[in-house]
């Protein structure tokens, strides 16, 4: 969408905590200097234009007892790309479902993040989705450690 | 500290939706039949005590006019915590894990223009230690949905 500098500056101001406060927009709005009705209404206008993708609260998956996390990626034939993503998509383990092109050494072209309370679970998620989908050749990209996991910062200086 | 019901039910529509008014917090306490104030007090409660990670806007990078990128890197394992802090240094690279498998180290980078991304990519494949990078762009995003129902 197109964005004007007050956009860009309401965009700066929301990409980071919401301040848990009777009227957090309020806040916001004085913050950056605009009214409290304007930036809802641009926030509303981005929600419309698919900008906003989502406002509310992320939780941390260990806290909530999502102890194990894989990513697991699949060689997925290109004329049943849609057909299968709606079959992965349904399942409340998966959270995020893309395809990606390939590369020389590298064959698979669609990646699903898997979420369960063991690695066992993890496991037999993928083996269900595989039965469900009839897709046989995937690979589990288990996380050794994780370097580092932020939240893009859009518009900074 | 462990969740209370009303914790639960608090998370599953905070998760979801919040909504775009002024009381945002008075919505969720009239949907649950609570109070304002007790809402906003164990929202901040649950923060504090590691439960919820961020609560705010997130937005989708494509339409902001930034592109995304996968990328995985085969890196020699001696190498391979140099290579992770240099590349944790970019603020466009917001995750970096080290996975198993044969390509080590999987980053995305979210860049506003081909020229930035073009700039950090040469100088990560310049680092010792790199062996191979493969680009995984997304030709479709199925699903992006981290949400947990809780029960």
């Amino acid at each position: 969408m197109e964005l004007s500098d007050i956009d860009k500056k309401i965009i700066v101001a929301m990409q980071d905590q919401l301040p848990v406060v009777p009227e957090p927009f309020k806040a916001v709005a004085e913050g950056i200097g605009i009214t409290e009705e304007l930036l809802l209404s641009r926030l509303q206008a981005m929600k419309e234009a698919g900008a906003l993708r989502k406002l509310g609260a992320v939780l941390r998956h260990r806290q909530v007892g999502m102890k194990a996390n894989v990513l697991c990626v699949w060689q997925v034939p290109e004329q049943r790309l849609g057909e299968v993503a709606e079959i992965m998509c349904s399942i409340p383990a998966v959270t995020h479902c893309y395809d990606r092109n390939t590369a020389p050494n590298w064959p698979y072209n669609f990646y699903t993040m898997l979420h369960g309370n063991s690695k066992e679970e993890c496991e037999a998620i993928a083996k269900e989705l595989g039965e469900k989908t009839g897709m046989q050749n995937r690979t589990m990209l288990y996380t050794i450690k994780e370097w580092k996991k932020t939240s893009m910062k859009y518009f900074a200086e | 500290m462990a969740l209370s019901d009303t914790d639960k039910k608090i998370l599953n529509i905070l998760q979801g939706r919040l909504q775009l008014v002024a009381r945002p917090f008075a919505a969720i306490a009239q949907e649950l039949g609570l109070e304002e104030s007790f809402v906003i007090e164990r929202i901040q409660l649950l923060k504090q005590e590691g439960y919820i990670r961020k609560i705010g806007a997130f937005f989708n990078s494509d339409e902001l006019g930034y592109k995304g990128c996968l990328v995985a890197l085969k890196v020699q394992e001696q190498h391979l915590p140099q290579v992770a802090e240099f590349i944790n240094k970019f603020p466009a690279i917001t995750h970096n894990y080290q996975r198993q498998g044969e390509y080590n180290l999987w980053f995305t980078l979210i860049t506003e223009s081909v020229a930035k991304h073009q700039e950090i990519m040469d100088s990560i494949k310049a680092r010792q230690g790199v062996l191979d990078a493969m680009e995984l762009r997304a030709n479709h995003k199925y699903k992006i949905n981290v949400q947990f129902k809780l029960s």
